[in-house]
């Protein structure tokens, strides 16, 4: 999409737009249906873990959206993206069949880690979505690493690392900033802002905001409305194209808020926020329902138009279950599968001695071997 | 007969990045000093000038940053050699080692491999003290999905090195201050030793020495005292503690039927009892004396002359280890 093809704005009279920031009608109604899949995909989740479809912890995106679409979908295919655990609709984004995702919450085989990741580590390389990280800001050094790749091999990919607002205050985050500026890698670090990690206030553990963690490196920082996915489209395509023409490690705090608990288990609101707070941003900070009324406020959408792309996320979404319902769970003689790349003609990797266990070892035996010669008992004595 | 030359155990850690780097454009270096200072313990003397800045990294001092960093930069494809220092800084980076590089595989369903090398020395040198001072392998073996080398010669080291680098696992070798100045004769040619094969240095029929490392060498020291009393012990170098040649440690004790585990490390948890445990499951009825192990002591390394000696497992306590499980007094000397 060209940049500045038509008014930057929602300036126009009502009902005599034809773009909107740029975006055609069919454009908007493209991330508006992007928006609907992830919220509905979100809820699908939330019923399949309350019937027990669903185990572990699973960390839900909804009221942050715009954030998914509007950081991701401007990015090209062969971009690389890494991000923590709240990563169902990123995955999304980057173009894994919501298929693959919720199959993947399910621990089945046709999940895009087959099974073996769960909703934590959701993985398609193909497309260029590398995880799915659980350790808070783990993924900040990967990224940078992925990046290093791209600028060893000399590409003009970028990549974009997510992390919650939390992972600031990591050792992780400030080694990668520091890192990613002396190599002036091509990466984009974004904060989901969200104010909470888990349940506590970010400005409760921080001495300093957000904004201000990046400034020491050197690195650029923006902030965005992450709950505006039209202004967040528009600034990542921008942003990226910049990276990839060499500007280096930007930072991007990106305002949002976070609509469930921190994971399945935890109240939506409670000791660490009032229900007044959650209520006032699910009402007026709803990043689907604000880009819904503009589009109708500009007459780019019908409440019939809405309707359609509605039935068709939440038709995607119980296929999605349905599919992951019917596969299969991973065969028990998978266990061993994947722990090693390389399974070394020498000597054990593994040491359980459990049946099913990867042999190895010279003689192609290396598996148990009752010890039946017999001691030969007392040679010096 | 192939070339051979006598250089030093640093010379030939060297000798394989250079092979590898030589062959494989994916293969870079990256750590602390590993670039204008030539390397902490000059390992890597002079790879800067022949590889250039783009291959050849100096980091800060971010361990957990920078192996998370070189761990970001093998799921892409590429395969680092990631220097730490010594590996007592690399606990800080051992959330990049367990969580990340060792479990991707398995996460991933097959997706992402990690062929990255840690390398590094482990162990005590000389009065270094606590923090300075351990061994570090079972934090890397305990983890499925990392493979660990652990040189005791020049040739392994060369041999071993470049095994690592080419393998598509992360494997840590783990090498020591000690050893760097060790000569030894090793081939000139392309020279990979597989991972998996253990190394008997010293044969023997009376007692088998199971150790790994620096240790190879105080045990080698030990088999000379007990030779002086007609003891021959066997010396057994794992060279890799994953994967593990079990077959020679069954081949060792089935020979000897007494087995003495040296290593440098703690006692609890560690590589010796592993070894114990797979003896006494595979081999109980070959054995004609409980296994013994012989440890650094079970606490951390005194800084004081006299009390690190003490810690340290030395050819003393091997000998009388070797002398016990034989049953022979010890008080003989």
């Amino acid at each position: 999409m060209a940049n500045g093809d038509g008014p930057a704005g929602d300036g126009g009279e009502p009902g005599a737009a034809t773009r909107l920031h740029g975006f055609s009608r069919d454009e908007l109604h493209g991330l508006l249906a992007d928006m609907l899949l992830y919220r509905r995909f979100e809820e699908k989740a939330e019923e399949a873990y309350a019937i027990g479809k669903i185990g572990g912890f699973c960390h839900l995106h909804i009221g942050q959206e715009g954030l998914a679409a509007g950081a991701i979908k401007p990015l090209r295919a062969d971009d690389l993206v890494v991000t923590a655990y709240r990563e169902h609709t990123q995955a999304i984004a980057k173009g894994i069949d919501p298929r693959a995702v919720m199959a993947e919450l399910y621990g089945r085989t046709g999940g895009c880690s087959g099974g073996r990741g769960g909703s934590m580590h959701l993985f398609d390389t193909a497309v260029g979505f590398y995880g799915g990280h659980g350790i808070v800001g783990a993924q900040i050094p990967l990224g940078a690493g992925l990046a290093w790749a791209i600028r060893y091999r000399g590409g003009d990919q970028i990549c974009v690392c997510f992390m919650g607002d939390a992972a600031v205050n990591q050792g992780a985050f400030l080694e990668s900033l520091n890192m990613s500026a002396v190599w002036k890698l091509p990466v984009v670090y974004v904060v989901e802002n969200n104010g909470y990690g888990m349940g506590t206030a970010f400005s409760r553990v921080s001495a300093t905001d957000v904004e201000a963690r990046s400034g020491a490196y050197g690195i650029p920082a923006h902030t965005v409305d992450g709950q505006d996915a039209l202004e967040t489209y528009r600034f990542f395509e921008r942003l990226a194209e910049r990276v990839r023409r060499g500007a280096g490690p930007q930072f991007v705090n990106a305002v949002t808020y976070r609509f469930r608990g921190h994971s399945m288990s935890d109240p939506v609101s409670g000791t660490y926020r009032s229900k007044e707070e959650v209520e006032s941003h699910v009402r007026g900070r709803d990043p689907i329902a604000l880009l819904r009324d503009r589009l109708m406020e500009a007459a780019l959408l019908t409440r019939k138009e809405l309707e359609g792309i509605d039935a068709d996320a939440r038709a995607a979404c119980d296929d999605a279950a349905a599919f992951a319902d019917a596969s299969p769970l991973p065969a028990p003689s998978t266990l061993y599968d994947h722990v090693y790349a390389e399974i070394n003609p020498n000597g054990r990797l593994f040491l359980d001695g459990r049946e099913g266990a990867p042999a190895g070892g010279r003689a192609g035996g290396g598996g148990r071997t009752p010890a039946g010669g017999g001691a030969k008992g007392g040679r010096r004595g | 007969m192939a070339d051979v030359a006598e250089i030093t155990y640093r010379e030939a850690l060297n000798a394989a990045m250079c092979q590898e780097m030589d062959r494989d454009d994916s293969v870079f270096l990256l750590g602390e000093e590993v670039a204008e200072y030539d390397g902490a313990y000059k390992v890597s003397r002079g790879m800067l000038a022949r590889y250039g800045d783009r291959r050849v990294v100096d980091s800060p001092i971010s361990e957990l940053g920078f192996a998370g960093l070189c761990v970001g930069a093998a799921m892409a494809g590429l395969r680092p050699i990631c220097e730490f220092m010594t590996f007592n800084f690399s606990i800080l980076a051992l959330d990049q080692v367990v969580n990340s590089a060792a479990k991707m595989l398995y996460m991933t369903n097959g997706q992402v491999s990690v062929p990255i090398v840690f390398r590094g020395p482990t162990g005590a040198a000389l009065q270094l003290s606590a923090q300075h001072s351990q061994a570090c392998e079972t934090y890397y073996v305990h983890a499925p999905g990392v493979k660990l080398a652990t040189p005791a010669t020049p040739a392994d080291a060369k041999g071993l090195l470049a095994a690592a680098i080419r393998d598509d696992d992360p494997v840590a070798v783990m090498e020591g201050e000690l050893l760097y100045n060790v000569r030894g004769e090793v081939p000139d040619e392309e020279y990979v030793i597989p991972l998996g094969v253990a190394d008997v240095k010293r044969t023997g029929d009376d007692v088998s020495i199971v150790t790994h490392g620096k240790m190879v060498h105080v045990a080698l020291q030990a088999a000379r005292v007990l030779a002086r009393e007609e003891i021959e012990a066997e010396v057994l170098d794992l060279r890799s503690l994953r994967p593990l040649d079990a077959d020679a440690i069954l081949e060792t004790v089935a020979k000897t039927n007494r087995v003495v585990c040296l290593e440098e490390g703690w006692p609890f948890a560690g590589v010796g009892a592993q070894i114990v445990s797979l003896i006494q499951d595979e081999a109980f009825d070959d054995l004609d004396a409980p296994v013994l192990r012989v440890t650094q002591a079970d606490v951390p390394m005194p800084y004081a002359k006299n009390l690190e000696q003490l810690a340290k497992p030395g050819v003393k306590a091997v000998v009388e280890a070797c002398r016990k499980v034989l049953y022979v007094p010890n008080a003989a000397t």
